[in-house]
């Protein structure tokens, strides 16, 4: 579970850090990864299955959250090419 | 003995996995390190007896949401490694670097905490390896997931639909005089080969 929140950490860090959109979305996966790290060690430490179907939930929502995204990366980057997160601030009004 | 020699060969496997994602430049190189870690992740769900959420994350994260990735990465060609020196924000870096290291040791010490509260509690696990059935664990998931979660199975095909439509919405190229030409925006062309 420290591995878990180390990689939280990680994650975390690097959605802060880089700015190609594209891997801040990878840090976000790595996020996700930590917490059903988590899970699974809870579910075996305390005998109930309620956490592995946690994680089922977690990693089909991921699936769907990552192919919304990717479709709105490559949205933008089609708009205006070698965007990074600092250029999505034009969006505000 | 052994599950010690699996737990650090898996652990080291994910933090340099995710250490490559942060900080590799080039965004091939951090998605194949993402492979990495999602491969370490699976072994610990293996050696802690979750073995359908192995193979289902080697099979959708591994498989599906990586190449999903790379597909993208090469659909936009931005392949050229960005320059990690330079800074658009000068107090990011430090910044993030507090917050990340405040975050691992709230959560680190609320976990060392609440050890001796880590008792079972649940009806417990059916462990593949104890009842001698290979498929417990399977069986044991599958009741709790379309017994007891069965609405919630169905909702997330209604958000799986909803994603797929919603993405070919948004990632669709408008044809020619399609609604953004008409605005007059400027649409790139596919350069033909």
């Amino acid at each position: 579970m420290l591995v878990a929140a180390v990689l939280f950490g990680i994650g975390a860090v690097g959605v802060m850090v880089r700015r190609n959109p594209l891997i801040m979305f990878m840090c976000v996966e790595l996020m996700l990864n930590a917490v059903n790290l988590t899970f699974v060690a809870l579910s075996k430490r305390l005998g109930d299955i309620n956490g592995q179907t946690t994680v089922f939930f977690v990693l089909v929502v991921a699936a769907a959250e990552v192919v919304v995204g990717l479709g709105i990366i490559v949205a933008i980057l089609r708009r205006r090419p070698g965007a990074t997160a600092d250029d999505i601030s034009v969006l505000k009004g | 003995m052994m599950e010690t020699i699996v737990f650090v060969i898996s652990a080291a496997m994910v933090l340099g996995g995710g250490l490559g994602v942060v900080l590799r430049s080039h965004p091939v190189h951090a998605a194949l390190s993402m492979v990495l870690a999602l491969f370490g992740v699976a072994v610990m769900f293996v050696s802690q007896e979750a073995h359908f959420l192995a193979a289902v994350q080697v099979i959708v994260y591994a498989g599906a949401i990586v190449v999903l990735f790379l597909f993208v990465i090469m659909l936009l060609g931005v392949d050229a490694a960005d320059n990690l020196r330079i800074e658009p924000i000068k107090v990011q870096r430090p910044l993030a670097a507090i917050a990340g290291i405040g975050i691992v040791g709230l959560v680190s010490a609320a976990i060392i905490a609440a050890r001796d509260d880590l008792r079972v509690r649940g009806a417990g696990l059916q462990i593949p390896s104890e009842t001698g059935d290979g498929d417990a664990n399977i069986k044991q998931l599958s009741e709790n997931l379309f017994r007891d979660h069965i609405v919630a199975f169905e909702v997330t095909s209604v958000l799986l639909v909803v994603a797929v439509v919603g993405t070919v919405l948004l990632a669709r190229r408008p044809g020619k005089g399609g609604a953004a030409r008409q605005r007059g925006e400027q649409i790139e062309e596919p350069v033909a080969p």
